[in-house]
């Protein structure tokens, strides 16, 4: 049987992907056009490439159809209760990083921190009679983020992109997204808080409690960990 | 959920009847909007929300005292008590045995007169029908904190913010330690102070960006001079800050507690009430026949749980079981039927008990 790796089907992050796995000895390579997802592995016997959208990579995880899969560690923990009894992360790849944060509007030179935040939210609420929004597409991260720092009074509304423009649309108050330079938060009069970080993310290797381990699936992915030099972190 | 559930919850709803309760039925499907704003975002992550094509956002009912309350509210003569028996739902984030289903029955008393006799009516209730189960009794009463945060010598909006997060003790924590100075300002702030006094706030507004969404530049404003005013106050005392400490940790049986909320609300008087209530509540207990010796008293219960009880609180515990939940918990909740009475209120106090989880201590032999 053959060991299953989701990985990342298109853009930088595929890119990146295969040439993490290619400076390791471990050659992937998609197969005919564009359009076709599916990938050729050499370098490692028994290992078949799975071509992903990044964002199904946790679930396939958590079912146990793949055996290992790169995704972004926000992902994961975003899509996945529990994650950590779920997967395992065997190695941050050093590229896709991304920050989590909080963000608000630039004048509001009253709000710095989520002390800040709370007492806002809870005037906001007074005077325009219901919760303060923040758009998001991390529920998960997000609410269990404010609820360990005890912030009231927020709701969060959904925004699956161009979230940086919800407030601007009257659509939310604040937001929560994830920034790697901090570019498009400027550009849209919006600043972080200084202690609004919830999560550095990057493209991470995990591996999959849920999958089948049998019939040298373990043999091949011990080999693979050794070829990419990766500690195995802890018996499966 | 097990064949024994249902009989035990039969059991105990007749229990209740008998002892004057009026059965009362709440639906399984709740709109997701009251429940929200009365528990805050936390409650998606305890609750299955379903969504209506016409109603919108729908919650499984994750308790009944919301839907009991909005309809003793609506149409309730006075004084009144009610039971109900029923499913509860509640979403579980994390791997393990708490139960997604299960089985509550609830005893609630509205009444105008005589709050202390009421919680004794409850808890005297609940006691009677668990005894035979050798469970653990807790009790508390977040209206003594509450009344010592209100007695606090400081401004008014230092007292409204720690009695805003009562139910958070992280939080309120954070606040008392920068309250009592006890905490460094962070650098930010420091700088925006310092900026707010060499230039008004409607400048520093203007130059850090465009005002857009709809929180006005006027609010944020209005909360600069909150901020600046709010520099301006002294620390709380350390003789303060450690009352409220002492209260925080009182843990002891009723009647030590009893006396050592009197010592406190000499140095806090504006305790006092409140310590006047617990105390008519122990005799109101003790005529009802409880032990009120050895009753465990801790001023600090119910801080972390929904965060609605304001009084009397207390729960039943199986000892020797700290994997299991609560058998049975209640307490007084008069805030709550004030934000739920849009205009009016009514004292309420009321439990509930768990039939499946009294099933499987006898089927345990506990």
């Amino acid at each position: 049987m053959s060991l299953k790796i989701g990985v990342p089907s298109k853009g930088r992050l595929m890119d990146k992907t295969f040439e993490w796995f290619g400076a390791r000895g471990v050659e992937m390579r998609r197969d005919g056009s564009e359009r076709e997802y599916s990938a050729t592995v050499a370098g490692a016997d028994g290992v078949q490439a799975v071509l992903l959208s990044a964002g199904e990579i946790p679930r396939e995880l958590a079912a146990g159809r793949i055996h290992l899969g790169v995704t972004g560690s926000d992902l994961v923990r975003e899509k996945l209760a529990d994650w950590d009894e779920q997967v395992t992360e065997l190695a941050p790849l050093g590229f896709g990083f991304a920050d989590l944060i909080i963000a608000v509007p630039a004048f509001w030179i009253d709000v710095d921190t989520l002390d800040d935040l709370d007492a806002a939210a809870s005037a906001f609420r007074a005077a325009h009679g219901h919760r303060l929004r923040i758009a998001t597409k991390y529920h998960r991260l997000v609410r269990e983020f404010l609820r360990d720092e005890g912030v009231a009074d927020y709701q969060l509304v959904d925004s699956q992109g161009a979230t940086e423009g919800t407030v601007k649309n009257l659509t939310a108050e604040a937001i929560a997204d994830i920034t790697s330079t901090g570019e498009t938060l400027r550009a849209n009069h919006l600043k972080i808080l200084s202690d609004g970080l919830i999560h550095r993310s990057q493209a991470t290797l995990f591996s999959a409690r849920a999958a089948d381990w049998s019939n040298g699936a373990r043999e091949t992915y011990e080999a693979l960990l050794a070829t990419l030099k990766v500690e195995p972190p802890e018996p499966l | 959920m097990h064949s024994n559930d249902r009989a035990e919850a039969e059991r105990l709803f007749a229990h209740f009847r008998a002892a004057g309760a009026q059965p009362v039925e709440a639906d399984i499907l709740l709109p997701a909007d009251t429940l929200l704003d009365l528990y805050g975002e936390d409650i998606r992550a305890r609750a299955y929300v379903t969504s209506d094509p016409l109603e919108g956002e729908m919650m499984l009912r994750p308790d009944f005292t919301v839907p009991v309350v909005q309809k003793h509210m609506a149409h309730g003569a006075e004084p009144a008590r009610y039971t109900y028996m029923g499913e509860v739902f509640r979403r579980q984030e994390h791997h393990g045995l708490r139960a997604r289903e299960y089985l509550q029955v609830g005893y609630e008393v509205f009444a105008r007169e005589m709050p202390e006799q009421a919680d004794a009516e409850v808890f005297a209730l609940f006691a009677k029908v668990l005894s035979p189960l050798g469970l653990h009794a807790a009790t508390g009463d977040i209206g003594i904190l509450m009344a010592a945060v209100r007695g606090l010598s400081t401004s008014p909006r230092r007292r409204a913010a720690l009695l805003r997060h009562v139910w958070r003790p992280r939080r309120f924590r954070a606040l008392l330690d920068r309250f009592g100075g006890r905490s460094r300002m962070p650098e930010p702030r420091a700088r925006l102070l310092k900026e707010l006094q060499e230039a008004p706030a409607t400048e520093l507004i203007a130059s850090a960006g465009p005002a857009i969404g709809l929180r006005e530049a006027g609010e944020v404003a209005a909360r600069a001079a909150a901020l600046l005013e709010d520099a301006a106050t002294p620390p709380l005392s350390g003789a303060e800050v450690d009352i409220l400490d002492d209260v925080l940790h009182l843990r002891d049986t009723a009647p030590m507690a009893l006396g050592r909320l009197r010592d406190m609300a000499v140095d806090l008087p504006t305790i006092a009430p409140a310590v006047d209530r617990f105390a008519r509540r122990l005799d109101a207990l003790a005529s009802h026949g409880i032990d009120v010796d050895t009753l465990d008293f801790e001023a600090s219960h119910g801080r972390t749980t929904l965060e609605y009880y304001d009084g009397f609180v207390f729960s039943f515990h199986a000892e020797g079981r700290p994997d299991l939940p609560p058998v049975a918990s209640g307490g007084r909740y008069d805030a709550l039927t004030r934000v739920l009475g849009q205009g009016r209120e009514i004292p309420a106090v009321g439990g509930v008990i768990r039939p499946g989880l009294i099933a499987l201590l006898q089927e345990g032999g506990a």
